[in-house]
């Protein structure tokens, strides 16, 4: 049994008047061409929907290119609060004449398209509302020309929507007061054109689709903010303090989000001076070299980078793994394998974090689902890479990184800075004894001294060759295999270090989900629709690598456990699988990859075809 | 200038010679990488230099190994092939109060390494980065390096058609401001480069040429003892004078002996000899190394020396405490601080 999303069924436009509205419960589809500065106005009108109170989300499905190339902003509107990506939007607001063919036939019977009227050969559907208003007169109302007349089109069709969607004015300019940090004169200038627009479109179109926002109470605390940013003030909350990056596509905008909060944030405050140091890389060898260099030194070291940046640093992730040098890792997934979808999304380098480095190398990995996970292992990952004295890697991807999300504002983080196992020079002389990579605790994790500690038994050499407790060059297969030992043990330690997974257990489940990261929030809506349908579930939202016993009972208790992930290979569930080798067989992996967030209707179909197949096979037997 | 102490005798520090070695050398008898670590172990003593005080870094080869062989008191990162120019900027931005001497081969630097090298170079990271030239790649047994002698045959490796990357050359292109080549062979013009090198403030770059004894020393390598004795031609005699000590330029000539301060109020005199070199010119430094590339001249001393540049932590605005010391409230701003942030959204 296929879902059908909540499209609304075929109805002649005459008929329509009639119809019930629909209220806060469509998906808004906006297609321009990149370069155009059409993000202005599709913040403004996401921002303006959510300061009416209502729960939105907004998808940004861009091209690799600055200029030209058709991009689709797909705004949710969801009065039960549902974020995930939905595959159809019953609104069109079609801006691009080198898409609007395929734009149009893509809306579904019973939606609305508002185009641009200049334009001839726009095509026409009889089951669809068709909206047309000029741009020209408004571009010569504002005396632009060239290029920023595209800006002008913006905020035309900004105002259209506006009266359609009956979004008040006043929200529209708190909106852009938002996005242009409260400078009047950009809000003014663009709320000129929207205001001409909305007068327009009130005068000239009669409104005959049923599509309405109307004022909730859902948001009224929150705020809206990007992965991204939500990661890079968690890292400056966490106490990052130095931070080498080579610019890639997702990633850049966390790095930007550091430069612009660091230098507010960090400075002495008698001297004025900077208590932090951001330096651009010549690329990612050199930028996670600094950052092994810095974490080995004793600062809060990071970066951030997309996998083909991942690649470039394997070599010394594992030296930083062997030599056991703090260092964080943000990868803001891309798709891959190569250049691959290099401004879509996907979550394909769980395996390659996991083991990234040659030898027997196995990396701590963090999977942040939320802005607010974003903020959080911001404090997180920079106190673990300390405390497990190791590469750090936490996993986000392109669209919780780069898009817009809702969220409660951040509050102080109560998880205070850790620095680990580090002994000073007043420590290693109450203790007359010091040796760098002993396990005086068992736990695996040994103590460190930071350069420049003067105690005459401090200093040790850091290497990436063999050693023994001393630090001191061994080739003895004792001392290789005792130091390895350790490592193994210590990642142990780290299982129950790691945060743990989110479970909600259903008591009449039929089977679990396991998934991490951004597609939560397909599975959630996934699992309510299954649960109408009378199929119950339970679902583990995993944090991070290694796993603990949480997870390993979990797949215990159930018959049968989907992982749900955006990647060809099901990496998470073969991880799962050697993870837990006796419980190997009840996981099923459903995984999926065109670059695109995940949504309900694709795990929905996903599960139900397992379950049928799974019915059939056992009819059979 | 000092005349060099004698053995067991305490420096200000109250150590002795001993006490600035490292391990013993696994690297071959005579390899010229050995003279070099010695002369570190010389310099470091006679400086009194606070061994906890220098990083001693290296990537990877026989020359990046020697760093375990000095300064046992330090501590030591032996990197990746290659790598130890941004491991170096990190660590000396994660404590900007500490000095570095990094040790790298032709290989690790003129080859793997150039990029890293070029770039380290080009911010001006407060080191000093030594180049053990030796023209071949020692670890892996005698495969030209990126320095070999054009035309030159090597049994292993047979004939290298191309030409050589000039250490020197691609430092001063890349913005270096201390830029030196010396010869393994030449102990006290080691020495003093060094303590020079130590003093300055930004990235100064020692190319010495450290002759391979097992795999690049018959007489007509460039990088051999032979071709060393033989052809090495200083550019001057050079030293190096501390800043408390009165320099001696009375019974010179005039003309004879340039004098320049460094930043930090020490002394570098260059006494003339054969020829007047100046070596405060970037294009005369660089059609100089040309021509002895052409005429085939083993020039020696100091190339290049410019202390203008500011350094990396200087251009970063870093405030006094390092990094790596900032206290917990240092490293995460007030509550108030987020609050005011999120109003923003
Ligand atoms: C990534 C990587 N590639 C190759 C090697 C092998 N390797 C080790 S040392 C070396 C060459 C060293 O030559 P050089 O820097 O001139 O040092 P030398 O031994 O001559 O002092 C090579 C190629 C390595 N360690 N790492
Ligand atoms: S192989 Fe050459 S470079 Fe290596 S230790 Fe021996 S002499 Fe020195
Ligand atoms: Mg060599």
């Amino acid at each position: 049994m296929g879902v059908q999303e909540n499209v609304p069924a075929a109805t002649a436009v005459s008929e329509r008047p009639s119809q019930k509205p629909i209220v806060n419960d469509f998906a808004i589809v906006v297609a321009t061409a990149n370069g155009t500065g059409s993000q202005t106005a599709n913040l403004a009108l996401l921002r303006a929907i959510f300061r009416m109170g209502v729960p939105v989300n907004g998808k940004n499905i861009f091209p690799s290119n600055i200029q030209g190339l058709p991009t689709w902003y797909h705004i949710r509107v969801s009065k039960e609060g549902y974020i995930a990506r939905r595959e159809t939007s019953e609104l069109l607001v079609a801006f691009n004449e080198a898409t609007v063919h395929q734009d149009i036939r893509s809306l579904p019977p019973g939606g609305v398209c508002l185009y641009n009227e200049d334009w001839r050969n726009v095509p026409a559907r009889d089951d669809v509302t068709m909206y047309g208003i000029p741009v020209r007169p408004f571009v010569a109302e504002s005396g632009l020309k060239g290029k920023l007349s595209d800006y002008i089109a913006n905020m035309v069709y900004v105002g259209a929507l506006a009266y359609l969607l009956d979004i008040p004015l006043g929200k529209i300019d708190e909106a852009l007061e938002v996005h242009f940090k409260k400078r009047r004169n950009l809000v003014e200038s663009n709320m000129a054109v929207v205001r001409a627009a909305y007068e327009w479109a009130s005068e000239n179109i009669t409104k005959t689709d049923p599509y309405r926002v109307e004022p909730m109470n859902a948001t009224s605390s929150k705020i809206l903010i990007t992965g991204n940013e939500a990661a890079a003030l968690g890292a400056i909350f966490g106490g990052v303090s130095f931070a080498a990056w080579y610019p890639i596509t997702p990633s850049t905008s966390l790095i930007d989000a550091l430069n612009d909060y660091l230098p507010r944030l960090r400075r002495d405050p008698e001297t004025g001076k900077a208590t932090y140091a951001v330096v651009q890389a010549e690329d990612e060898l050199a930028a996670i070299g600094m950052v092994l260099g810095a974490g080995w030194s004793g600062a809060r070291a990071m970066t951030a980078t997309s996998g083909p940046g991942i690649s470039l640093m394997a070599e010394f992730a594992g030296l930083g793994y062997f030599a056991e040098v703090p260092a964080v890792i943000w990868d803001i997934q891309r798709v891959g394998p190569s250049t691959g979808l290099p401004t879509r999304t996907g979550q394909g380098d769980v395996i390659f974090t996991y083991y990234l480095g040659h030898g027997d190398t196995l990396n701590v990995i963090l999977f942040p689902s939320s802005v607010a996970e974003c903020f959080e292992f911001g404090t997180t990952a920079l106190n673990l890479a300390d405390e497990l004295q190791t590469p750090v890697f936490v996993l986000s991807d392109l669209d919780l990184g780069m898009n817009n999300w809702m969220t409660e504002p951040f509050t102080y983080p109560e998880e205070p800075i850790k620095r680990g196992k580090v002994v000073t020079a007043e420590d290693i002389r109450d203790n007359g004894r010091y040796a760098r990579y002993k396990d005086v605790d068992g736990d695996g994790i040994a103590y460190r001294t930071l350069p420049g500690n003067p105690h005459p038994l401090a200093a040790w050499f850091a290497r990436g060759t063999g050693h023994n407790e001393h630090a001191v060059y061994s080739e003895s297969p004792e001392d290789w295999e005792n130091n390895m030992a350790r490592l193994q043990r210590k990642f142990q330690t780290a299982r129950h270090l790691v945060p743990g997974p989110v479970i909600e257990e259903n008591d009449d489940a039929d089977f679990g989900i396991i998934a991490f990261g951004t597609t939560q929030y397909a599975i959630e809506e996934a699992r309510d629709r299954l649960a109408k349908t009378g199929v119950q579930t339970s679902f583990m939202r995993l944090r991070a690598l290694p796993i603990d016993d949480e997870v390993r009972d979990f797949i215990a208790r159930y018959e049968r456990v989907y992982v749900v992930e955006l990647n060809r290979d099901g990496q998470l569930h073969k991880i799962l699988q050697t993870e837990v080798p006796d419980k190997a067989t009840r996981l099923v992996s459903l995984a999926h990859l065109d670059g695109m967030p995940l949504t309900a209707r694709w795990v929905v179909e996903a599960v139900e075809a397992a379950e049928s197949q799974r019915k059939e096979q056992m009819s059979h037997e | 200038m000092s005349s060099g102490p004698r053995r067991g005798v305490e420096n200000k520090l109250g150590l002795t010679l001993k006490d600035y070695k490292g391990q013993p050398s696994t690297l071959c008898k005579g390899c010229g990488h050995n003279s070099i670590a010695n002369q570190i172990v010389q310099v470091a003593y006679e400086l009194d230099i606070a061994q906890h005080q220098v990083l001693r870094l290296s990537g990877i080869g026989c020359s990046s190994k020697s760093p375990a062989y000095f300064l046992g008191g330090s501590f030591g990162f032996n990197s990746l092939h290659g790598r130890m120019p941004s491991l170096a900027t990190g660590a000396l931005m994660g404590n900007h109060s500490l000095h570095a001497i990094g040790v790298s081969g032709d290989g690790d630097t003129g080859s793997i390494g150039l990029g890293q090298f070029k770039h380290l170079i080009r911010r001006n990271v407060r080191m000093v980065y030594v180049v053990e030239n030796n023209g071949v790649y020692g670890l892996t047994k005698g495969q030209f390096s990126a320095t070999a002698d054009e035309g030159q045959v090597l049994k292993y490796a047979g004939e290298n058609k191309l030409p050589p990357v000039d250490v020197c050359m691609e430092a001063i292109v890349a913005g270096a401001g201390f830029v030196a080549r010396s010869f393994s062979g030449d102990a006290k013009q080691v020495r003093e480069l060094m303590k020079a090198a130590l003093h300055f403030e930004g990235t100064a770059v020692l190319d010495i040429i450290s002759p391979c004894v097992a795999f690049n020393n018959a007489d007509t390598s460039t990088k051999s003892y032979g071709y060393g004795r033989e052809h090495e031609a200083p550019l001057h005699d050079f030293g190096w004078v501390p800043v408390a000590e009165e320099i001696e330029i009375d019974d010179q000539e005039p003309g004879e002996m340039r004098v320049v301060e460094l930043h930090d109020g020490s002394f570098i005199k260059l006494q003339k000899l054969e020829e007047d070199y100046d070596p405060s010119r970037k294009v005369e430094a660089l059609r100089r190394l040309q021509t002895a590339h052409d005429r085939q001249e083993f020039i020696t001393g100091l190339i290049y020396l410019d202390e203008a540049r500011p350094t990396l932590a200087d251009i970063s605005n870093l405030a006094d405490t390092p990094l790596a010391h900032l206290s917990a409230a240092q490293l995460r701003p007030s509550r108030q601080a987020l609050a005011a942030v999120m109003d923003e959204f």
